[in-house]
């Protein structure tokens, strides 16, 4: 792998962690309102597969959108300004937290109704197979989302469509507090989508590199005509479910047993070894982004607030 | 643990408590009534998104407080099917908005089966919602009550005090027909790291004994004589504070409360209207097709000549919840909203 795709997803990744961490504290300063849902290590997942996309391929997003919106290169500033409720923030002020994305980036504002976006994501796969673009859709959903009816319509659909899309499922063993291997009738959650006919792989949600490689080689398969797939990404999220969880119902060992796997310290630890990079340039290139996102929360905290006159303009287009 | 023997005492507690101590006296009761849904009983979670079902698993077990797979469709229509052949189920989705995504199964099946059937099948389920906003954007913080007044077989429950959630919840379980309980998010009185900014969180008095209050009675909230004030769930607050301020005008508010908007206590609306000459109506539900629209017109054909003025509908305004705070404060109807269209009244 490259040295300067090795350096893009590790910075993409620190981004997210450094993005969420500040948000937690302005949350926890009562300085943003509503609720956050944290993507803290599961980093490697939205990156990996972003890193394959371009502005015109379309991402779908979830209750958890944050890494997906900022890997697929929604802008920090517009970010921080949405969750501050700013008018320049990239749903306006009108979104929130589980709504985040910039269409420009081929990021769809974030759609909070556990497996809602599934359907959606394959219209949109249709869309682009009807007017012949080339490009490939990823529908991001949790573990939870595949128990939604949603789902089953949804990836049927595409199945028998042959559409240009991957599913994404970031399995990180819970849904909320509920375990996902106590919510489903099969051994592993891919063993659902032989009934569709799907093709499902898994891949180590915690290494970057293998979910990138992964998505890289499904996107050739769908130019060559095939698709959709199904990737699970095995993952674990560092932090409670939302704002106010603190994990009760989860082993602590098991917590352990994941924080041993931090994308981000693996993904450095590579480039050190590598001599790609040393701790020093490491050092430097966390002061550099907590710079930027330093600028974003200023940006934020000095924009406007959305306008009331707004509200009846945006409910018809 | 329960304390139903002690016939006559009362406790102060919150909304929040007031619906779990009546799901444990139902489920002591009755071994028919069992809970279902997303994350009410895990060991170590949160006893449902607001709390209220927190530790009954640990007394009654896993069986019947039951936790369901992400499936909205599946929690209701597998209410209904327990509901058709001799159980009572207490279903609930985590926000009121995902009611949508079972529909089919409250509007097409529970609504109607009864009907259907030719009085033959009967489904006594309940369906706990939880609406109102929250700064948590589009999809979290609907009101949604107005929506199931249009559906004719369900009943609509919409309790604003800890008495009322006790009584109303146990004659919930109690009834034959599907019944929608609607609570608010901002009454819960949930505590801890649930608790919810914003909060109005009312105390109050709860029997622990077995009681119930009967679908179809409004309840005065304040008496007055100048104007009527009709709110339901939190508008109830929002309606007696907006009296408060129109007190210092002279002007005399009545407020009322309907606590089931499905059947309508309309008689002591009726009445009340008969005295004041005017009414005002606060709703959280989006104003058109809405359930002010709808008592409005009720009024209207049954004591227009009393009416002194046109009745006003103080609501929600026809847009989706907006996520930042100032638009989200300006979408819910508040107490200044009122005084001030009470005002343009005389
Ligand atoms: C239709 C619907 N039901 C329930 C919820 C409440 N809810 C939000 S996130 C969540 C758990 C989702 O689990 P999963 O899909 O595994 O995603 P994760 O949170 O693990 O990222 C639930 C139950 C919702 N948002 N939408
Ligand atoms: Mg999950």
């Amino acid at each position: 792998m490259n040295k300067k795709l090795l350096l893009s997803m590790h910075r993409k990744m620190l981004t997210i962690r450094l993005f969420e961490e500040k948000l937690n504290s302005l949350f926890l300063q009562g300085q943003i309102p509503g609720t956050l849902h944290l993507y803290n290590g599961q980093e490697a997942c939205a990156v990996g597969v972003c890193e394959n996309l371009n502005d015109k391929d379309w991402i779908l997003s979830t209750h958890r959108p944050h890494g997906h919106a900022i890997a697929k290169g929604v802008s920090l500033q517009s970010m921080m300004a949405e969750l501050f409720a700013k008018e320049t923030g990239c749903c306006g002020g009108f979104g929130g937290s589980m709504h985040v994305g910039d269409i420009n980036k081929g990021s769809v504002p974030a759609i909070a109704i556990v497996g809602g976006n599934i359907p959606i994501a394959t219209g949109v796969a249709l869309s682009f197979k009807m007017q012949k673009r080339k490009n490939v859709v990823c529908c991001f959903l949790g573990d939870g989302a595949i128990n939604e009816g949603a789902f089953h319509e949804g990836v049927n659909m595409a199945s028998i469509w042959g559409l240009p899309l991957i599913f994404v499922c970031e399995n990180n063993l819970y849904g909320a507090s509920t375990r996902i291997e106590n919510m489903i009738g099969v051994e592993k959650l891919t063993d659902r989508l032989k009934g569709y006919g799907v093709k499902s792989f898994s891949v180590d949600g915690m290494d970057v590199t293998k979910v990138y490689t992964m998505i890289n080689n499904l996107i050739k398969k769908i130019k060559f005509g095939q698709g959709p797939f199904f990737l699970e990404c095995k993952t674990y999220r560092f932090v409670g479910h939302s704002r106010s969880d603190t994990n009760k119902y989860r082993q602590k060992s098991e917590e352990i047993f994941w924080k041993k796997k931090d994308p981000i310290i693996r993904i450095e630890k590579k480039l050190v070894k590598e001599k790609i990079l040393d701790t020093l340039s490491i050092d430097k290139i966390h002061e550099e982004i907590k710079h930027e996102l330093n600028q974003a929360v200023k940006f934020a905290k000095s924009s406007p607030h959305p306008k009331i006159l707004n509200m009846k303009k945006y409910v018809y287009a | 643990m329960s304390m139903r023997n002690n016939k006559n005492s009362t406790q102060k507690m919150t909304i929040a408590e007031s619906l779990r101590l009546t799901i444990q006296q139902e489920m002591e009761r009755d071994k028919k009534v069992f809970c279902i849904g997303e994350d009410i009983g895990i060991k170590g979670g949160f006893g449902g998104a607001f709390t209220v079902t927190l530790g009954l698993s640990e007394q009654f077990g896993h069986e019947r407080i039951l936790d369901t797979p992400i499936s909205e469709t599946g929690i209701a229509g597998v209410a209904i099917g327990a509901a058709l052949s001799g159980m009572r189920p207490i279903a609930d989705v985590q926000y009121s908005d995902f009611l949508f995504c079972a529909m089919d199964q409250l509007v097409n099946q529970a609504a109607k089966l009864r009907f259907m059937s030719g009085g033959k099948l009967k489904v006594p389920m309940v369906m706990r919602a939880p609406g109102g906003a929250t700064t948590r954007g589009s999809q979290h913080s609907q009101s949604l009550e107005s929506y199931f007044l249009h559906v004719p077989g369900l009943k609509v429950v919409c309790p604003s005090t800890a008495y009322d959630a006790k009584g109303l919840l146990t004659a919930a379980i109690r009834d034959d027909s599907p019944v929608l309980f609607f609570e608010h998010k901002l009454l819960y009185g949930s505590k801890g790291n649930r608790a919810e900014k914003g909060s109005i969180s009312p105390v109050g008095e709860v029997p622990l004994y077995d009681y119930t209050i009967p679908f179809g009675k409004a309840k005065i909230r304040k008496k007055g004589k100048d104007v009527t004030i009709l709110g339901k769930l939190r508008s109830v607050y929002t309606a007696l504070e907006a009296s408060k301020i129109l007190d210092q005008h002279t002007i005399s508010c009545e407020v009322i409360d309907p606590r089931t908007i499905v059947p309508f206590d309309s008689k002591l609306l009726f009445n009340s209207v008969k005295k004041t000459g005017r009414l005002v109506i606060v709703d959280e539900c989006t104003k058109t097709g809405g359930w002010a629209g709808e008592i409005s017109a009720l009024v209207q054909e049954n004591i227009f000549k009393y009416l002194k003025k046109p009745v006003v509908r103080v609501t929600a305004p026809d847009t989706p919840v907006p996520f930042a705070p100032k638009l989200e404060n300006f979408f819910i109807p508040q107490a200044k909203d009122v005084v001030k269209e009470v005002l343009k009244l005389f």
